[in-house]
């Protein structure tokens, strides 16, 4: 007799190789994961770069901007993986992990991890270009780096995975993500500081965890007083990180906990709340 | 009334393989499942056979643990298991009607991961997927990814990974569903094969008469209930005589008249009229003289199918769609 660990174990061992194994065989996908942020981060970066000069310090513009397009890369990977939750949930490999002997905590685990895993490695992708936005790749707090981007790209996926489960068709799908997470990370001080004369940017980005990623990653790369880094140090951005990657996993569980994986079938199979 | 139930047993008769009692399923206001009751008997091929709409997808759904009814209960070799509880999951294997492959992977990494799910050991994982790779034909495509496999080829495949863990009972819905007819013998012979060999329960969904045929017991599925539960040759007896089927432009105004004019039990299925009788040869000159010439399209005689039983018991095409 397996036991029901075993079980849940293994789920999350397949839907966490399933996802790289169709990563690293797509290159289109690579491609991609390396040209869409490269270009962003010339074009806007090289825009803004005549404009923008951080307060206080040398650093240019597209420097600046580099730990946030590594964000980005993580959201907008986050993102794009975890909406095949809703085709294969409906018609796709999952079907055979819903009916199959693993729990919804692990199915959510196994998918989190998986797409988290692909966003991590796209973000390693474009951290081949440190050296070409002047970090020294010698100098880099890898511990925290890694840690970070970690818990941000598994909090981001979780909290995607949540979406798709809840809403369940693409197009509304996209929309909730372009209204929620996308600003989250315009608003993270990927783009600019927050100035301390706009004291209610200064309040949204302390609650929005894709911050602390940002804050996170530009100690790792220039220093705990990376210009740009939100006041705390260290600890203070990983513990936010990881309270975010618990809660989304919570909520993505939570999400997916209610039987029903057919479209029809699902919106009414609570249990019966009065006695016949 | 539940002819599941009241079929006698004798004592010495194994307990059914799987059991269910008094299912009942609403989706708002509407019943889909009005107490539904069946047995299975260990290493039977048992088929559920109903139009779109009957409910049939929504049992599959609960007997997979994909939906859970407001009632009922469920017997695994006896004893009571809650629905989608983990030790049913576990000993069931399942077919989708919808792809559930990775078209990405390759046919034997979808193996290999629907082995690793249940928790098959690596070894034994990638043996088994050898193993049945080449039963179903596809060992010189096992390195190619799903995607270039044909629909006839995919649907062995999706059977071999539901039962590369070894379930004790299969699920199936609608197995066949828009394979071509050498696909559909493939997939049968697949099917029974399984049931031979490894003495697998199966049960299936089905709307098509030829994939009801191949099943050792039919559920007649109507309006969320089973009306018959019998053998095939059972129901077709059913069907007195032979069908003659009268293919027209109005059929249902020519069958009032053909039941006016030869007062015979007529129904207008689709396009058709459908008349059951004993010595069905005899009608045809008797019915082409009747009626002005171009009235019909055509007239033919045959042996009753499963689909001319199932009008014959529950009043209703099996093509047709139930409605909501």
């Amino acid at each position: 007799m397996t036991s029901p660990l075993r079980y849940d174990l293994a789920t999350v061992d397949v839907l966490w190789r399933r996802d790289l194994t169709r990563f690293f065989r797509q290159p289109s996908r690579l491609a991609g994961a390396l040209g869409q942020p490269v270009i962003f981060w010339l074009v806007i970066g090289s825009g803004m770069a005549a404009t923008f000069r951080m307060p206080g310090s040398g650093v240019g513009y597209l420097q600046f901007f580099y730990p946030g397009v590594v964000l980005m890369v993580v959201l907008f990977a986050a993102i794009f993986t975890t909406v095949s939750v809703i085709e294969d949930r409906h018609a796709g490999f999952l079907q055979a992990v819903l009916a199959g002997p693993g729990s919804r905590a692990a199915l959510v685990a196994g998918k989190s991890l998986g797409s988290a895993s692909v966003a991590l490695s796209q973000a390693a992708l474009f951290l081949l270009l440190l050296p070409a936005a002047g970090f020294s790749p010698l100098q880099v707090r890898w511990p925290l780096l890694v840690s970070a981007l970690a818990l941000a790209a598994l909090g981001l996926a979780a909290l995607g995975f949540a979406v798709a489960w809840a809403v369940d068709n693409v197009q509304g799908y996209h929309a909730i993500q372009m209204t929620l997470l996308v600003p989250l990370w315009v608003v993270s001080g990927a783009m600019f500081p927050a100035s301390p004369e706009h004291p209610v940017f200064a309040a949204v980005m302390r609650a929005n965890p894709v911050a602390y990623a940002v804050s996170a990653t530009r100690r790792a790369l220039s220093g705990p007083d990376a210009p740009g880094a939100l006041p705390g140090g260290p600890a203070v951005d990983l513990g936010v990180l990881a309270l975010f990657a618990a809660a989304a996993l919570g909520l993505a569980a939570l999400a997916a906990r209610r039987r029903g994986g057919t479209r029809g079938a699902w919106a009414r199979c609570s249990p019966r709340s009065t006695p016949a | 009334m539940t002819p599941a139930l009241s079929r006698p047993r004798s004592a010495s008769a194994p307990a059914p393989r799987l059991a269910a009692r008094a299912l009942v399923f609403r989706h708002g206001a509407r019943e889909v499942l009005r107490g539904l009751s069946f047995e299975v008997a260990p290493g039977e091929i048992f088929g559920v056979l109903g139009p779109n709409g009957a409910g049939k997808s929504t049992l599959f759904s609960i007997l997979t643990g994909l939906a859970a009814p407001e009632s009922g209960e469920l017997r695994l070799d006896a004893a009571r298991v809650a629905f989608g509880a983990r030790a049913l999951r576990a000993r069931l294997g399942v077919v989708f009607q919808d792809p559930s492959l990775d078209a990405k992977l390759t046919a034997e990494e979808n193996l290999v991961l629907g082995a690793a799910l249940f928790a098959v050991p690596r070894a034994e994982a990638r043996a088994r997927a050898r193993a049945l790779l080449e039963r179903a034909g596809l060992a010189d495509r096992a390195r190619e990814p799903v995607a270039r496999l044909s629909g006839g080829m995919r649907r062995r495949l999706e059977l071999a990974r539901a039962v590369i863990h070894r379930p004790s009972i299969l699920v199936l819905d609608e197995p066949t569903s828009g394979l071509d007819a050498a696909s559909f013998r493939a997939t049968w012979e697949a099917i029974q094969a399984l049931r031979r060999e490894d003495g697998l329960t199966v049960i299936l969904n089905t709307h098509r008469p030829d994939e009801a045929e191949q099943c050792d017991r039919l559920a007649v599925m109507a309006e969320g209930r089973i009306v018959a539960c019998e053998t095939p040759d059972a129901l077709r007896a059913r069907v007195a005589g032979d069908v003659v089927v009268v293919e027209a432009e109005d059929a249902s105004g020519l069958a009032r008249e053909v039941a006016l004019r030869f007062q015979l039990p007529a129904r207008a299925v689709g396009d058709a009229v459908v008349i059951e009788r004993e010595e069905g040869h005899t009608l045809v000159p008797r019915l082409v003289e009747a009626f002005p010439p171009g009235r019909f399209r055509s007239v033919s005689v045959r042996r009753p199918t499963l689909a001319d039983a199932f009008l014959e018991i529950t009043g209703r095409g099996l093509e047709t769609e139930e409605a909501p």
